[in-house]
């Protein structure tokens, strides 16, 4: 059996938990105040998963940039790939939030999409 | 072939090129810097001092006393914020009078106006934050404060105006006597001219000594400084000196030109003539001598720290006249506190020697003004819209700690020898140098400097050389 | 010269919560002045998630939270004016603006909302030693040069304090291409979220040094790199534990600072522990109609937090201007002068720093206020209780209270009413 030691990062309290593992299978978990610790300690030690931001260049926005996120978690491992495989997207304005701008990204399955308008540059 | 070669854009060295360009002469001035106001100059305590300290019969002396009475007809002319606020130098008991009255004497010997020596009471009711302990002050009312950037810019843009030119990024290497003249290496490529003035602060002793053989020895003496914030500005009214004493050489507290406080220097010789970097013993003791005179220094106020250099020469006076070993090479060396408050001297003085020993004639179209960057901070609201109908740049500010406008930034830039940096338009228009210290309007003086240079963001530097503010572009290294 | 009922100073996202709400509590007369060139605020270089789970219930990023704001200022047709600069404001209300096109103008206004936010503190105010070379950057000018114009402003980094928009554009940098060697926090304890030191450092490996300093800054055009040193109880570096890293980039997380030299300009009186003005129990300030609310007031933790209470400085202001308007004149109903109203001092001692508001007039409390604080240190398994004058009325209990994390206590109306004679509620931190 093998303890782990987490921080919960579902809300500012960051309870410090506890997790009793047996190889990849979670025994217990303890120190969680409630249960989305419990459930975030069982995740985090199975299947990591992360929100990735970044930015992406635009071509012919009022702004040069434009914020994005992965529409859903990806795997922890995938977030360098994530990242590098936005380097050379370059986004075409107008942009709405929402909007795709890379699909499946790092064949993840999940897009990224826009997190801010990005008008036409006149 | 320049007639006059002056190396150094400092105070000096400007001054002595506007006081040149009355001339008809072929004058360039060349800076290792990307810009005038970047050594000794910049970095100091901003007073015009009344002229009491130095020794009577001295250089020091003399250009003190007439620099002082020459700054306030200069500052009309040339449009550069200057304020004779009066300086106080505290003595905290009585065993020290004596010290007191020599100040005293060494200012009426030196020709200082108006000096009186003020009882506990009078000082109190003039600085209420004077220290409880003060026991008598000498009072010199001529003393000043002055934008050390606006004045040595000023002197820059006059003397550029009157056809004088400016190298910058061109570093001496080497100084060769010729037959007639000399013969400067520089990293720009070699100069020559018939007369060479030696304005290079803290490396003038390098320059004279490649052409005497009677060497001079300056050196780096460093002190830092604490900026605080223009809420503590009227903190004092004048600038409050300590009296040598039994605690040893005290520090200045000075409100600045611009409102802010100002305390320091320390005084410590550094080997290192780039050696601008102050320490934390430094900062600690400058904020507890302070306190020595004035009391309750917010010193949470800080708003930023530097350090200076000043060119302290083994003798202890200026330097100025030519060499008498290399004929044309005029020294201008060792030039130390009350530096600021010479130059005005400093460089009439200059232009004398060179005037009897060239037979320079006058110009006839010498323009003896300048206008500074109109501060629209100091308009009515009916002037300040008309400037900005005229033009809109006028009504967009861009440092919002001391309300500088871009209509500034892009006259900063653009008028002669122009800002190239962000510390060249922090210099010149203030912006950066307030309470957020260029947080706010750095990303946006670049883009600025990138638009109306003509250049990249990447060319964009902090003060010239290897300064760059940013590096590359997001994910260009992954 | 234009007359509005309520001017919002700033259209970030305490001037567009404040808005949305005043609008919606009966007031039509609305301007919003923005000196940037949208609204939004500081959100728009917030790119990272983690806002809104109180307010909306999602993790939204910075942009898309200020978005939700910004589209019922739209369709609640609230006025706003962008790339406006507030110049002044007078204690009678008249607001100085200026920007390209209008030039110089003066507003006057019944009700001020002041929601200016915060700004980052320099170098200086450290006295950090060293050079001055290009390459030290505030944490948030560093975020906008990255997240808004794609500009990377060195390779080689060292960040300076942990507060979270420190420990934010750690990840950043690393996720850009840069290399984040380390981030030094001068206190025992991290200034951010927990879940921030979790998401951003521990996850790319980047230490956390704390009870650590600069003491000294190489480098003489650009930074070659930074002395760390241990620093004592006090906060004095220790000799000896200096440890030099090369990096090409200091950034610095050092705290911030509401910004409020416009409302010292009209006369707003600040509280020294928090740099924010002084409020009562409407967040109005100690000038009759001007209110606070946001960074400006005090330093937020969360922005869901600065949102609720701009809703609630918004309803306020409304209400002040609907009284005026019902009222004769300038008398308020209830206004100090008739003494119908007892001041109860809200009095922060023993671990707590200062509350917001400081003040409450019973009569113009709603059913519920919530009063926001921050502790002074840590504090485990702790109470965090108010005493109505001697008698102890609200105990919570606390696993964890720290200074990077807001608390709250809401008292009700009823509470107050029950204690006809209240003079003090004090705050504290107890042991358990």
């Amino acid at each position: 059996m093998e303890v782990k030691n987490l921080t919960c990062i579902n809300c500012p309290m960051g309870c410090a938990l506890t997790v009793e593992m047996n190889d990849d299978e979670v025994l217990s978990v303890s120190g969680n105040t409630c249960n989305r610790g419990d459930v975030y300690a069982r995740k985090e030690m199975t299947n990591p998963t992360r929100i990735v931001t970044s930015t992406v260049r635009v071509s012919d926005g009022k702004s040069d940039m434009v914020s994005v996120k992965t529409r859903e978690d990806i795997p922890k491992g995938k977030i360098f790939e994530c990242v590098q495989a936005l380097k050379d997207v370059c986004a075409q304005a107008p942009i709405r939030i929402g909007d795709v701008i890379a699909a499946n990204i790092a064949d993840t399955g999940i897009d990224i999409i826009a997190t801010r308008n990005v008008d036409k540059d006149h | 072939m320049y007639d006059v070669i002056i190396i150094g854009a400092g105070v000096s060295g400007a001054a002595a090129a506007r006081e040149l360009s009355r001339y008809q002469a072929k004058i360039c001035v060349i800076d290792k810097e990307e810009d005038v106001c970047c050594g000794t100059s910049k970095a100091n305590s901003a007073i015009v001092h009344a002229g009491y300290d130095a020794v009577p019969g001295s250089l020091k002396a003399k250009l003190n006393v007439r620099g002082n009475e020459l700054m306030g007809g200069l500052a009309k002319e040339l449009d550069f914020p200057f304020e004779r606020r009066g300086s106080l130098v505290l003595c905290l008991s009585e065993d020290d009078m004596f010290g007191l009255q020599e100040l005293y004497d060494r200012g009426v010997a030196n020709g200082v106006k108006d000096m009186r020596i003020l009882s506990r009471d009078e000082v109190l009711r003039m600085e209420p934050n004077v220290t409880d302990k003060v026991y008598a002050a000498l009072y010199a009312p001529t003393a000043g404060i002055v934008c050390p950037f606006g004045l040595n810019i000023a002197l820059a843009e006059n003397a550029c105006e009157n056809g004088v030119e400016f190298k910058f990024d061109t570093e001496v290497e080497e100084i060769r006597k010729l037959d007639e003249g000399y013969e400067l290496d520089t990293s720009r490529g070699i100069l020559r001219a018939k007369y060479v003035v030696n304005a290079a602060g803290v490396y003038a002793d390098r320059f004279h000594n490649m052409v005497s053989d009677r060497k001079i020895h300056i050196t780096a003496r460093r002190g830092d400084y604490c900026l605080l914030d223009k809420e503590t500005g009227g903190h004092v009214g004048r600038t409050i000196f300590a009296l040598p004493g039994k605690l040893g050489k005290g520090v200045l507290v000075t409100p600045t030109i611009h409102g802010n406080l100002l305390v320091g220097p320390t005084a410590v010789d550094v080997e290192d003539k780039e050696a601008v970097n102050t320490t934390s013993e430094g900062l600690k003791q400058l904020l507890e001598k302070a306190g020595i005179s004035v009391k309750n220094i917010p010193a949470k106020q800080v708003i930023t720290s530097f350090a200076g250099l000043r060119a302290h020469e083994d003798g202890g006076d200026f330097i100025i006249g030519e060499a008498e070993d290399a004929k044309g090479f005029i020294d201008c060396a060792g030039i130390e506190s009350p530096g600021i408050a010479s130059c005005p001297a400093i460089g009439e003085m200059i232009a004398e020697i060179l005037r009897d020993r060239m037979g320079l004639q006058k110009k006839e179209h010498f323009i003896p003004t300048r206008r500074g960057i109109t501060n629209p901070n100091a308009l009515s609201m009916e002037e300040r819209n008309a400037m900005i109908i005229e033009n809109p740049a006028y009504g967009n500010i861009v440092c919002r700690c001391e309300m500088v406008t871009e209509g500034e930034i892009i006259d900063a830039i653009r008028r002669p020898i122009g800002a190239k940096s962000l510390d060249g338009v922090k210099r010149r228009t203030r912006a950066g140098m307030g309470r957020c210290q260029s947080g706010f309007c750095a990303p946006r003086v670049m883009e600025i400097l990138a638009r109306e240079c003509g250049v990249s963001m990447f060319d964009i530097t902090k003060s010239g050389g290897e300064s760059q503010l940013v590096v590359g572009t997001n994910k260009d290294m992954i | 010269m234009k007359d509005y009922d309520i001017v919002i100073i700033g259209g970030g996202p305490a001037g567009l919560a404040a808005a949305v709400s005043a609008k919606q509590h009966g007031i039509d007369s609305i301007l919003i002045i923005e000196r940037d060139r949208e609204l939004g605020g500081i959100l728009n270089q917030c790119i990272h998630n983690g806002f809104g789970l109180h307010t909306f219930k999602e993790e939204l990023t910075g942009p898309e939270y200020a978005d939700r704001f910004i589209r019922q200022v739209d369709q609640l047709q609230i006025e706003y004016k962008l790339n406006t600069m507030v110049m002044d404001i007078g204690p009678d209300k008249r607001v100085t603006a200026m920007n390209r096109e209008e030039g110089m103008f003066e507003i006057r206004a019944k009700a001020v909302i002041l929601a200016m936010g915060c700004r980052e503190r320099p170098r200086g105010a450290l006295n950090i030693p060293g050079y001055r070379p290009a390459g030290i950057y505030s944490a948030g000018t560093a975020q906008r040069l990255v997240n808004m114009e794609g500009y990377m402003p060195g390779r080689e980094v060292v960040i300076l304090g942990s507060g979270d928009i420190g420990l934010i554009m750690a990840r950043r940098m690393t996720l850009e291409g840069a290399k984040v060697k380390v981030v030094a926090e001068l206190m025992p304890y991290s200034g951010g979220l927990k879940r921030n030191i979790v998401q951003c450092l521990d996850d790319y490996g980047i230490p956390l040094k704390l009870s650590h300093t600069v003491v000294d800054i190489k480098g003489k055009e650009r930074v070659e790199g930074v002395t760390l040193a241990q620093v004592d109880e006090r906060g004095t570096p220790i000799a000896g534990t200096e440890e030099f890293y090369s990096c090409d980039t200091l950034l610095l997380s050092v705290g911030l600072i509401p910004e409020n030299e416009l409302s010292r300009g009209m006369g707003v009186e600040i509280d020294p522990v928090t740099s924010g003005p002084k409020v009562n129990e409407s967040l109005e300030t100690n000038m009759d109609g001007v209110f606070a609310c946001g960074n400006v007031l005090h330093v937020h933790d969360l922005v869901d937090y600065v949102s609720q209470e701009a809703a609630a400085a918004g309803r306020n202001a409304a209400d002040y201007v609907i009284d005026a308007r019902n009222t004769d004149s300038c008398v308020r109903a209830g206004s100090a002068e008739d003494g119908g109203e007892q001041e109860i001092v809200l009095k922060p001692v023993s671990g707590v720093r200062y509350t917001v508001p400081s003040v409450i007039r019973a009569v113009h409390m709603d059913e519920e206020l919530t009063v926001r604080f921050r502790v002074d240190d840590v504090y485990r398994d702790c109470y965090v209780s108010a005493y109505f004058d001697d008698e102890r009325v609200i105990r919570k209990r606390r696993q964890i209270v720290a200074p990077g994390e807001m608390e709250e206590v809401k008292l009700t109306r009823e509470q107050i009413l029950q204690h006809p004679d209240l003079k003090t509620i004090t705050f504290t931190v107890e042991e358990a």
